[in-house]
């Protein structure tokens, strides 16, 4: 959903099964790639959809910590895995 | 000494006699070695004697210590190339070598020369080795056993295929070869990175597959190897047996395969089934098909079972029940195994759509949703495209003319569908079903008409429509008779029709009945049809006086076009086309053109540019593939008409006032206008025509397009013109003319009120020259370049080389006959951008930018691969472009400096600093294409290498950041990507 106006942007995404192990570092990289794709007025709100996740709760927190995913970003072993996740090339 | 018979061998070796006795061994080697060199450079020239000689010499010398062997093998192989070799020492000497030597712990050269000596025996004693038996075999055996360099196994592959294909006796030995050989299978060999000897795995591979497949007699121990190597996990594994099978079948017959066909297919069926891989699975089809036709062709003894039948029948258990589960994953793999074996030969054909096609039929009356019976459908289809293989269908046997009715009521009630996919599928078997001769029966055929008219005109899907007609038009050559005789009249009457409903429905009917009238146009027989019945709603549309004939004109127009281009091979269809049709569009443009009729509205629309410009494609493709004598038929009308508007062969001759476009008064602007019609004509024309009174002709143009205050006018009058002069043969005739229109283009140039139309006819020309190379083109080129630096017309002239680069549609290109000669543009290039360049240094403030847009539409066209050659020395101008203020010139320079940045990323690199910042500003310029190609190239920047790069990441992805929110999507999506790209410039995981 997103919203022009406001400047808001919020994205719900389903893991493959709930106790995905990946949801995390899927999260991240929805993040990570808006957080490139757009201007920064926007504000980023990316979650999962409800009751799709066992540690739904716990990987909502994370996603919404901007210290933590600052953080993650500074870990060159996570940002990798992530560009990985974002490169074009396959 | 010895090349020049100074000196005899004999002497040589009495010479050497101390070394080659000597006790150590070392000296030994030494010695045996100089004479081995010898031996290498002159064996030609030695007597029989001496040959006799020298081989018992290094036979006996094969015994001595193993420091001397490699010489010796060299001297032997000098020997082995000997012509006068005497009988029977062949035999001997590999006898020797494979009694004394232990080859496989010599050196990678030694053992190769071994090969060399076999193989050179092998190609001139073939005889005599034959008459070594086994034993030949069985000595070879030994000697490559255990050889693990690829250059030796390339050889050796090719000694036991020709062992094998050359016939010698094999003996008990068969297995142990097929061992020695079959141990390299699957080859796994990756050559080393900086390998000088060249050699590919495929090389290999093949060789290999080469000596596997070349005898039945390795069937036994090969079959088993291939089932066990598909059975593994390698992808490569797999891929080389499935290929091997294949290459096997070609030789193999019943008896061979016989054992292994359960294990074969169940193997083959378990990688089509399961496997992801679409290499593997093409592969599997392959072999599958190879087999079947292997099977197939092999002759039967009364009593023995057939096999084709056990084993097409166990492919059919497996496969037949997946096809009645169209939702299932397995019915694809079924169905294109079954294809697979189907196509094989007609025999398995025959065997496997008795069974499956009626199968298919039940499946699909008893499935009601339209995705499951598109996919029954589009099966059926595979199978009906297979038996247009085969040709013609022999009545008594084809299982296919039995099930005519039901296939042929499938494809209809297909038709009738509402789901676009499952219509489209059912269009396509129309069109294969079709094809077989003799398949549709003619009431069937009247159905299909009927179907396929109500697609192309009712239909509201446009992908069926045009599928529709697609299928027509490539039906309707096998069948003229029913569609002009059903579906011609048809779409007249549609045609023709006033019905009441709302303008806009009734409208675009009229389109797709024009439309559709065009598609089925491919015979000549439905031509005659056509042509005069859209002749003649171009006249209706003519007559009408609403405010849309206009686009009507321009869509029967366009209907001609195609028409056109569909008759243009066939002489006799084109011919009746242009004797039809020209005519025709000259009468009513003609006709337009009078005076009292330029009043009214019809005649104004027809006299409209965007009308004339569609009737030029028409003119021009129904005239560039006559026959010359035709062509020149016609000319010999047209050309008078304009001249001296002689209009007695035009269909309604009787007009209220005369023809004149070149003659003089306000009246007939009007007609003049017509000039593009002239244009289209005598432009297209074959170079071999001659044009009666070109003299006349020219001059009448020259004039028109110096002196017309019409823009449309002077530039068609400018282009033809220019198109008969690039045609005109060289001699004192054309350089006349040329100096006339030098003599009329140069005062008007200069000053008063026509300079456009001077410098117009100035390109023009130019372009008809450069095109044929003549030498007064580079004088008319630098007349452009002085007028660069013109104030006012410096712009239209930077863009006139745009023009002069570009193909032209209507004009001077290869498909209208004009004389274009190969590589203009580079000629251009090389002779013109020097002055380009200095003209830009040397030229005012207010003028620069003329100067590089010339250059960079002259860039813009050039082939990409000359302009990465030719970029060092003008890269520092085109940065310079990129600051220039003007769009044109900013999005070419952007165009061209895009395949650079990509191509030659070193030489970019050194103007990185300078690159970074104009994008960057270019990014925000006000014009949407520039930003995006300003985006574009920023992206680009990235193949730079990125240690240039990483000093401006931080400051480029901030930039990046604000065309982000730009107001237009494309820009937004570029800005997306190039940023996302600098993103992962020099992180990790990239």
């Amino acid at each position: 959903q997103v919203n022009d106006a406001e400047s808001t942007v919020s994205v719900e995404f389903t893991p493959t099964i709930p106790h995905c192990s990946m949801a995390t570092l899927i999260g991240l990289s929805i993040k990570v790639k808006l957080l490139r794709s757009l201007p920064e007025r926007f504000k980023l709100d990316v979650h999962i959809t409800p009751g799709t996740h066992t540690s739904e709760h716990a990987v909502n927190k994370q996603l919404a910590d901007k210290e933590r995913v600052a953080a993650a970003l500074e870990n060159s072993h996570l940002l990798e895995v992530v560009n990985q996740c974002l490169s074009a090339r396959s | 000494g010895l090349k020049d018979g100074r000196w005899t061998v004999l002497q040589l070796v009495e010479a050497l006699g101390f070394c080659l006795e000597n006790r150590d061994p070392q000296m030994r080697g030494r010695g045996i070695q100089l004479l081995s060199q010898v031996l290498l450079q002159c064996y030609s020239l030695l007597q029989e004697k001496e040959v006799l000689h020298l081989v018992l010499f290094y036979e006996s010398r094969l015994q001595d210590s193993h420091v001397v062997i490699p010489s010796v093998l060299q001297g032997l192989r000098a020997l082995s190339m000997c012509e006068v070799l005497p009988a029977g020492l062949a035999v001997s000497v590999l006898k020797a070598i494979f009694q004394e030597v232990h080859v496989q712990s010599l050196l990678q050269l030694d053992r190769h020369t071994v090969y060399s000596i076999i193989t050179n025996f092998m190609s001139t004693r073939e005889e005599e080795l034959k008459g070594l038996g086994a034993n030949f075999t069985f000595g070879f055996i030994q000697v490559m056993d255990g050889e693990k360099d690829p250059r030796n196994l390339l050889v050796a592959f090719q000694i036991v295929h020709d062992l094998i294909a050359k016939d010698y006796a094999l003996g008990p030995f068969v297995e142990e070869l097929f061992e020695v050989t079959s141990c390299y299978f699957p080859v796994d060999f990756t050559p080393p990175p900086n390998d000088p000897h060249g050699i590919q795995r495929e090389d290999l591979i093949l060789s290999l597959r080469a000596v596997l497949a070349s005898t039945t007699q390795f069937a036994e121990f090969l079959l088993p190897l291939l089932i066990e190597k598909l059975d593994s996990e390698l992808q490569s594994a797999k891929l080389d047996s499935l290929q091997t099978l294949t290459a096997c079948c070609a030789i193999y017959g019943q008896k061979e395969l016989q054992e292994f066909l359960p294990s074969l297919w169940s193997s083959l069926r378990r990688e089509v089934f399961q496997t992801a891989s679409e290499k593997i699975e093409t592969e599997c089809l392959a072999a599958l098909r190879a087999l079947s036709a292997c099977l197939s062709r092999s002759v039967l003894s009364s009593d023995s079972e057939d096999l084709l039948d056990s084993f097409l029948g166990s492919i059919l258990e497996d496969c037949r029940h997946h096809l009645c589960e169209p939702d299932m994953k397995l019915v694809w793999p079924s169905a294109k195994l079954l294809q697979a074996a189907a196509g094989a030969s007609l025999r398995t054909y025959h065997h496997i759509t008795h069974s499956v096609l009626p199968l298919l039929l039940e499946q699909y009356t008893k499935h009601t949703q339209s995705s499951q019976r598109r996919t029954i459908l589009e099966m059926l289809l595979g199978f009906l495209e297979l038996q247009q293989k085969w040709g013609h269908m022999e009545e008594d046997e084809s299982a296919l003319l039995s099930l005519q009715a039901p296939i042929c009521s499938v494809v209809f009630s297909a038709l009738l569908d509402p789901s676009v996919q499952l219509q489209l599928v059912g269009i396509k078997a129309l069109t294969v079903l079709g094809s077989l001769q003799g398949f549709l029966s003619s009431s069937d055929l009247e159905l299909v008409v009927d179907h396929l008219i109500r697609l192309a005109l009712h239909e509201e899907d446009s992908q069926s429509s045009e599928a529709a007609m697609e299928a027509a038009g490539s039906l309707a050559p096998t069948y003229p008779k029913v569609f002009s005789g059903r579906m011609v009249p048809r779409l007249e009457e549609e045609l023709q029709s006033e019905r009441e409903e709302s303008y806009h429905s009734h409208h675009s009917l009229q389109q797709r009945c024009l439309q559709a009238l065009a598609a089925v146009s491919t015979h000549t027989s439905i031509v005659r049809e056509t042509v005069p019945v859209l002749l003649q709603h171009l006249q209706k549309v003519q007559k009408e006086t609403e405010a849309r004939n206009t686009q009507d004109t321009i869509s029967v127009c366009q209907s001609l076009h195609r028409v056109a281009l569909q008759c243009q091979e066939d002489a006799e269809g084109c011919w009746y086309f242009h004797q039809m049709v020209v005519p025709c569009l000259l009468a009513i443009a003609v006709q337009a053109a009078m005076p009292e009729s330029t009043h009214t509205l019809p005649g104004k629309a027809l006299l409209e540019e965007e009308v004339l410009a569609a009737m030029i494609p028409v003119i021009s493709a129904a005239t560039t593939h006559l026959s010359p004598e035709l062509a020149a038929q016609s000319v010999s009308h047209v050309v008078p008409l304009f001249l001296d508007g002689e209009v007695s062969f035009l269909p309604q001759n009787s007009f209220p006032c005369s023809f004149q476009p070149f003659g003089d008064g306000e009246c007939l602007e009007a007609q003049r206008r017509l000039v593009a019609l002239l244009m289209a004509f005598v432009c297209s024309l074959p170079r071999n025509v001659a044009i009666p009174q070109q003299e006349r002709l020219l001059r009448e143009l020259l004039a028109l397009s110096c002196s017309c205050n019409c823009p449309f006018t002077a530039t068609t009058a400018a282009k033809c013109f220019a198109g008969l002069v690039n045609k005109h043969p060289a001699g004192q005739q054309l350089d006349e003319i040329l100096q006339l229109a030098v003599n009329r283009m140069e005062p008007s140039l200069a000053e008063g009120p026509r300079r456009t139309q001077a410098l117009t006819l100035l390109l023009w020309v130019t372009k008809a020259l450069v095109l044929r190379y003549h030498p007064l083109s580079s004088c008319l080129t630098d007349k452009l370049l002085g007028l660069l630096g013109d104030t006012e017309l410096g712009p239209a002239t930077a863009d006139g080389f745009s023009l002069l680069m570009a193909e032209s549609p209507d004009v001077l290109h290869k498909g209208c006959h004009a004389d274009v000669r190969i590589m203009f543009r580079q000629r251009f290039f090389t002779d013109n951008v020097p002055k380009l360049v200095q003209g830009f240094h040397g030229a005012g403030p207010d003028v620069k930018a003329n100067y590089l847009k010339g250059l960079s539409h002259v860039l813009n066209h050039l082939p990409k691969p000359v302009l990465v050659t030719e970029l060092p020395t003008l890269l520092s101008l085109l940065l310079e472009a990129l600051s220039c203020s003007d769009r044109v010139v900013q999005l070419s320079t952007l165009s061209c400096l895009h395949p650079l940045l990509l191509e030659a990323p070193q030489i970019m690199s050194l103007h990185v600093d300078t690159l970074v910042t104009k994008f960057l500003n270019l990014t925000s310029s006000p014009t949407m294409a520039v930003r995006i190609a300003a985006l574009r190239c920023a992206h680009a920047l990235t193949s730079l290498p990125t240690t240039v790069l990483l000093p401006y990441k931080g400051r480029v992805i901030r930039a990046l950041a604000k065309p982000l929110d730009d107001k237009k999507r494309l820009v937004r999506k570029e800005a997306v990507a190039a940023r996302g790209e600098w993103f992962l410039l020099g992180s990790p995981g990239r």
